[in-house]
């Protein structure tokens, strides 16, 4: 690691905080340009790259066939997309911005070492709009560490900044303790990319209500929102609900944080799902799985203790990607109940009522079959198949965090806005100031262009401002 | 719940773990041939665990692109737990089974077996001394040469008939087709799997950076071991053939094929030697080190005496360099099915049914 007076005695140009792909970004177009960077990393190596580990794909604007991406994905498309998800909860011009650079940010990704795949296996409804990182997001983090390292970037990790030290409008430097040394390290400029706050725990329960503290965190675990707090006590301007997360359903048994991409379920379409009191709560057919996985989180953390058992039968069990925990088994849906803990007399009377209220059709797993229940509360409508063949198997199901909306607001160049207007110096990329953009919902590899554009012109600009 | 478990897991059994993990996550499809088998199971038996080792290249892109190694707690390392259970195929299929993995775990074990083939050739040459011939024939009768080296060579040739024929049993592999053969040819010629996907190599001696000198290297001792197996066909085509006897001029084709193929070898094998000290041991199988750089050593050892040998042509030096060369062959014949001379044998074997499970 590099000596701590070194760091505090050297002159640096920008200060980059944070590890993952919009810092990683900033840092490349910063030190291109010839400016003397600083990276510092808040997690010990292995865990570098935030929630970019954990990400495999980019959602990238093309006029035609463009590396692995084929026909065409225009503006408008992309932003109706993101429309949708966000239900007009987004900055038009920002956004469009953002869709339009995306289409030269992939072979920008391509010269600095990313490699890109064809759509994987089970997602082929991403090949047109999604570029798939060969490797996922920690094979992206390597190569963007290694450029950096080429372009002579000062890398430090388990640096957690504390204090973004800002006078007058004018940023001096960042206060960080570094393996347990409190360090000032002074810059010209700062870029800010560490995330949002969603494994800060007491914050979620504090904004979201107790109910959080059952919630399991999908990503890294250092990303508990200090600068981002820091930042908005000084007086910084904000953007997105400070109350939302996205959540999505995850198993049950993942761990707290850093599960992942495997701790998802596929399996909620081909089930009824019900609460510990073994009651049903809402229809688990109402769309394809893709199109419905993202509102499951948040109809889970509604429950009694924020949990959920997806129950399928023998027919269903290959219908979905293999999960990572193999499903609770058990002969009869009372001995399913029991191992499940919860009343195996309710679950027998939910699933008669479900199995009663079935009517007869054709079952199609990858469409939506219009097979659905009569005369049921909540319905099921597709896919509402008798649970009758054993053996049984349950999933637990929780709401699993995936990123949060609150962040710094910026404008078309990443500059944040302070009580007194921009600041001179201080530009932000990436999650902490996603949600100008993204102000709720999700759409898959949307963050990573985000994290990208705003990263590179946060870069571009620290560099410009100290040249 | 977590995914550890108290008891110490079997080989295969740990791989079935990571595996299972990999097969919820998908993110390496693109590295090679073992993830798009995998994909394609929900389930996996020992059997299909053993095809997967040893399709395995020991690439290592899947292990620096995993989102789930230590310290994590689900603690992946793919390229080991899948070298580990290729390990422990071997020795499954190796013949006779008392020789199971002996040269493969110890590289002590390999140097004793070349001592002891250095220490009975020249015993061979010392006492076995022929009142005539030419060349190396001076110093060794070509009837002695052929007594040894037959048995040395078909031995070996039986034992992995029989470890393939096992193999081929356990991963349930079917009649083999021409174009099968021929797809898995190709994947060997160009060592796709060393490629990470697109060309850019593994992640070996430099972390999680591409490489290719190690698929370079390998290309190399490769090709230039195939070069020496054919010059010394070459040789015994002419010799029984065409009645033309050994020495061979320096344009004679066992000498064409030879000397380059010798000088591939010892390039080769200098580099994967130096690949192998700079990566890391715990992404493969530590406790086969030793016998896998004993491996490349031999083979390196047997082309540098060669070359040795047609350098010293015609001076005193040829009786003593004769015996290091043949007595270094004659060991790495004879330990060839238990050594790490098996990845060649079972790796095309794995080629093989992989096409079979691409074309159904």
């Amino acid at each position: 690691m590099t000596d701590l007076t070194d760091l505090t005695a050297t002159d640096w140009d920008v200060v980059v905080v944070g590890g993952g792909n919009a810092a990683l970004c900033a840092a490349i177009e910063a030190a291109e340009r010839g400016a003397r960077v600083v990276l510092l990393e808040g997690a010990p190596k292995p865990y570098r790259g935030g929630n970019s580990r954990h990400t495999r794909n980019f959602r990238c604007m093309h006029g035609g066939p463009l590396s692995v991406l084929t026909d065409t994905y225009g503006e408008d498309e992309y932003f109706d997309d993101l429309i949708r998800v966000t239900k007009g909860e987004t900055d038009e011009a920002l956004a469009r911005m953002t869709i339009r650079t995306s289409e030269t940010c992939l072979p920008w990704m391509e010269a600095h070492g990313v490699r890109f795949q064809p759509s994987l296996s089970g997602t082929l409804s991403l090949s047109r709009t999604n570029a798939f990182f060969l490797g996922g997001g920690k094979a992206l983090v390597n190569a963007y560490y290694n450029t950096a390292e080429d372009l002579r970037v000062t890398v430090v990790y388990e640096a957690q900044v504390r204090h973004v030290d800002i006078r007058d409008g004018h940023f001096r430097a960042v206060e960080a303790e570094i393996a347990g040394h409190p360090v000032r390290i002074e810059g010209r400029a700062v870029v800010l990319a560490s995330g949002g706050f969603q494994a800060d725990i007491d914050w979620l329960a504090r904004a979201w209500g107790p109910a959080a503290r059952n919630f399991l965190i999908r990503g890294t675990p250092y990303n508990r929102g200090v600068v981002l707090k820091d930042m908005l006590d000084q007086g910084a301007e904000s953007v997105g609900d400070p109350t939302q997360c996205h959540a999505v359903a995850i198993d049950g048994r993942a761990p707290k944080y850093d599960g992942g991409i495997v701790t998802r379920l596929d399996c909620v379409p081909f089930s009824i799902v019900v609460n510990k009191d073994g009651a049903r709560f809402y229809d688990e057919g109402e769309d394809v799985w893709p199109k419905r996985y993202a509102i499951w989180g948040r109809l889970v953390a509604t429950q009694p203790d924020q949990v959920a058992y997806a129950i399928i039968d023998s027919q269903s069990i290959n219908d979905f990607m293999p999960s990572v925990y193999p499903p609770v088994v058990a002969d009869t849906i009372e001995g399913l109940g029991q191992q499940l803990g919860i009343s195996g007399t309710k679950l027998r009377e939910t699933v008669d009522a479900f199995n009663a209220a079935c009517r007869p059709g054709r079952f199609h797993a990858t469409e939506l079959d219009g097979l659905a229940t009569e005369g049921l509360t909540p319905a099921k409508t597709n896919w509402a198949r008798p649970i009758e063949k054993g053996p049984f198997y349950g999933y637990s199901l929780r709401p699993g965090v995936t990123f949060t909306y609150l962040g710094l607001k910026v404008d078309e160049t990443a500059r944040v806005t302070g009580t007194g207007g921009r600041y001179d110096n201080v530009w932000a990329a990436g999650e902490i100031m996603a949600g100008s953009i993204l102000g709720q919902g999700y759409l898959a590899g949307f963050g990573m262009t985000i994290g990208t554009v705003f990263g590179r012109i946060a870069g571009q600009e620290a560099a410009a401002h100290v040249a | 719940m977590s995914l550890d478990i108290a008891f110490p897991l079997t080989a295969t059994d740990e791989a079935r773990r990571q595996v299972e993990i990999c097969n919820a996550c998908r993110y390496c499809e693109g590295y090679c041939s073992v993830f798009p088998a995998m994909f394609k199971e929900r389930a996996f038996t020992d059997a299909d665990l053993t095809q997967l080792a040893n399709l395995c290249h020991n690439c290592r892109g899947c292990y620096h692109a995993c989102q789930y190694t230590a310290p994590h707690e689900f603690d992946l390392n793919l390229p080991r737990a899948l070298a580990e259970v290729r390990a422990e195929s071997w020795e499954r299929f190796a013949w006779p089974g008392a020789f199971a993995g002996m040269f493969h775990r110890s590289g002590v074990a390999l140097g004793l077996a070349l001592i002891a083939a250095l220490a009975g050739l020249f015993w061979a040459i010392s006492t076995l001394r022929p009142a005539s011939g030419d060349g190396f024939y001076a110093a060794l009768a070509h009837g002695t040469m052929v007594a040894i080296f037959l048995p040395a060579f078909l031995l070996p040739v039986f034992a992995f008939a029989i470890g393939l024929r096992r193999y081929w049993r356990e991963t349930g592999g079917r009649r083999v087709t021409l174009a099968e053969l021929a797809a898995a040819l190709r994947d060997a010629a160009r060592m796709k799997n060393l490629g990470g996907g697109q060309g850019q190599g593994c992640n070996y001696e430099k972390g999680d950076r591409f490489s290719n000198a190690r698929r370079h290297a390998h290309q190399a001792m490769m090709w230039g071991f195939l070069l020496c197996f054919a010059s010394t066909s070459s040789g015994t085509v002419m010799h029984y053939g065409l009645g033309m006897e050994a020495p061979y001029g320096p344009f004679a084709v066992p000498k064409l094929l030879g000397v380059p193929g010798g000088l591939l070898m010892v390039i080769g094998g200098a580099g994967l030697v130096a690949l192998k000290l700079k990566a890391e041991r715990h992404l493969g199988a530590p406790e086969l080190w030793g016998g896998e750089m004993a491996f490349v050593l031999i083979l390196t050892l047997t082309a540098l005496t060669g070359l040795a040998l047609y350098a010293a042509t015609g001076t005193a030096l040829v009786p003593g360099l004769l015996a290091v060369h043949l007595g270094t062959v004659l060991a790495f014949f004879l330990t060839a099915p238990y050594s790490k001379m098996a990845h060649g044998v079972y790796r095309m074997a794995a080629l093989v049914r992989d096409a079979q499970g691409r074309t159904p």
